[in-house]
């Protein structure tokens, strides 16, 4: 029972944080109700005994990713007065048909038997050992990839950076 | 339903203890930063200025609260308070004895570090919402050294996880009965070395506190804060170094270890961790600050490669101790 209303309240919040972040026009509060969202889905991770990856989505996402949001806004977005009226403003009418559309395939999703729920959370190893030994043996390959295609990023970044100004 | 209660009851103990143990932090840190420069400190409220804590904290309630007109006034108000939650959440995995403590997770060190990463949050939402642009310079440049120094503390943090071979706190302090990590060799100096420079950044603490640099930035993301919103910040900060203080205590100093009956095991961990808290406060009053350029460069040309080495020859030591095939 206690955990169904603390569901319901999280919910709550990671929606209306989700929301929020769509609504408001100032950048900075975008972002601060996105460290709320990505927060509110930890958890909600926890609550589905995933501590490890709760612990992960705060550190790298809230932590970390929300942390330079704020700081790219800051530093490189200019405000409105800088800026002009929005050159895309016409491209604004197709957000509601592929809104609409994604709306249509999430629903499609969630009715097909991809996600079942026939093993209750508890069973499903989300613990930091199952996790880890998931990675390095089933996940191996994947793993390695991404880790590769980020390093890629990495080296990628300095390149672009390093090139003298002419 | 008595489990709520208990975890209830256990969580109203230990946040009273902490907010107790800050308060007189500060007073220790003035009287030990007096001692270095050959003054007194506080004398005259109560015994030794045994009372100047609670004169203060009195102070701080009776001030008025000033709210700039041009603030962003949701988010000033609310900082303080996102400021204060990670202070006072980190002390939930830590525990205080065996079984002595609120929750303590499997993921403990992870908790801890997840949930003071967020202080960044409260302290931008300060610098921001202040609309100072003094505030919002310190914020920036507060950011720009949680980046530069989240990684090198957790790999640090993760030497003592790795030699435990857990990642919960607990397993960690019983780890160490044989031989506290801070005497292992050559990696463990190593790494508590590290992990006291990271903290200090992490702290913002002198010669890193390019946040709230008095000559430059008043006094930085807090210059608009007053009255009790002020002694929130103030209590958010104290108790996230001291929460960082029972952290290394922890992970370097074998926690409740120590002589006399088990009893004592929370004096000695306390003991340990204010011979940290000391360690740091002596680094500040001791040098200058460094520049915003040269602290970047310190922690990602030296700290972050030294701690990835270090972690990288940490694994290499618990594997060849362990034989192979594990």
């Amino acid at each position: 029972m206690g955990s169904v209303i603390a569901f319901w309240i999280l919910a709550a919040l990671v929606v209306g944080s989700a929301v929020g972040l769509v609504v408001r026009r100032n950048p900075i509060h975008g972002a601060l109700f996105l460290v709320v969202n990505l927060g509110g889905v930890a958890a909600l991770y926890l609550m589905m005994h995933a501590e490890f990856l709760a612990a992960a989505q705060v550190i790298v996402y809230a932590g970390a990713i929300a942390v330079l949001f704020v700081f790219a806004i800051m530093v490189l977005i200019p405000g409105k007065e800088e800026t002009g009226p929005d050159p895309l403003r016409a491209q604004r009418w197709l957000a509601v048909p592929l809104g609409g559309f994604l709306a249509l395939e999430i629903a499609l999703v969630l009715r097909s038997t991809v996600f079942t729920t026939s093993r209750s959370p508890a069973t499903v190893p989300g613990g930091v050992e199952a996790v880890g030994r998931l990675l390095f043996t089933d996940y191996l390959f994947p793993f390695e990839v991404t880790s590769f295609l980020l390093l890629a990023a990495l080296i990628g970044v300095m390149a672009l950076t390093k090139r003298k100004a002419s | 339903m008595t489990d709520a209660v208990d975890a209830f009851v256990a969580g109203f103990i230990v946040l009273s203890a902490v907010v107790g143990v800050v308060t007189y932090v500060t007073l220790l840190e003035r009287k030990f930063a007096a001692r270095m420069q050959s003054r007194i400190g506080p004398y005259r409220v109560g015994p030794h200025g045994l009372l100047q804590p609670i004169a203060d904290a009195l102070k701080l309630l009776m001030k008025e609260d000033i709210v700039p007109r041009l603030a962003d006034r949701v988010v000033y108000n609310l900082a303080p308070i996102v400021f204060l939650i990670p202070g006072m959440l980190i002390f939930a995995t830590i525990p205080f004895a065996p079984g002595l403590g609120v929750a303590d997770l499997n993921i403990g060190i992870l908790f801890f570090l997840a949930v003071s990463a967020m202080e960044i949050v409260g302290l931008f939402m300060a610098g921001w919402g202040s609309n100072n642009k003094y505030a919002l310079l310190s914020a920036m440049r507060a950011v720009n050294q949680i980046i530069s120094y989240d990684l090198p503390f957790i790999f640090t943090a993760l030497v003592p996880v790795l030699l435990a071979g857990s990642l919960r706190l607990s397993d960690i302090a019983t780890a160490q009965a044989g031989l506290w990590f801070v005497f292992y060799p050559v990696i463990g100096q190593l790494a508590f070395a590290a992990f006291i420079i990271t903290t200090l950044a992490a702290e913002n603490r002198v010669p890193f506190d390019i946040l709230e640099a008095e000559s430059e930035l008043v006094a930085g993301f807090r210059v608009e804060y007053s009255g009790m919103k002020f002694a929130l910040i103030q209590l958010g900060e104290y108790a996230h170094m001291v929460g960082t203080s029972f952290l290394g205590a922890l992970l370097f100093l074998g926690a409740w270890a120590g002589p006399g009956p088990a009893w004592l095991g929370p004096v000695w961990f306390l003991l340990k961790a204010m011979g940290v808290f000391l360690l740091v406060t002596w680094v500040r009053w001791s040098f200058v600050r460094i520049r915003v350029d040269q602290i970047l460069a310190i922690s990602w040309k030296l700290l972050l490669p030294l701690s990835l080495l270090l972690l990288m020859a940490t694994a290499l030591v618990v594997v060849l101790r362990s034989g192979p095939g594990v």
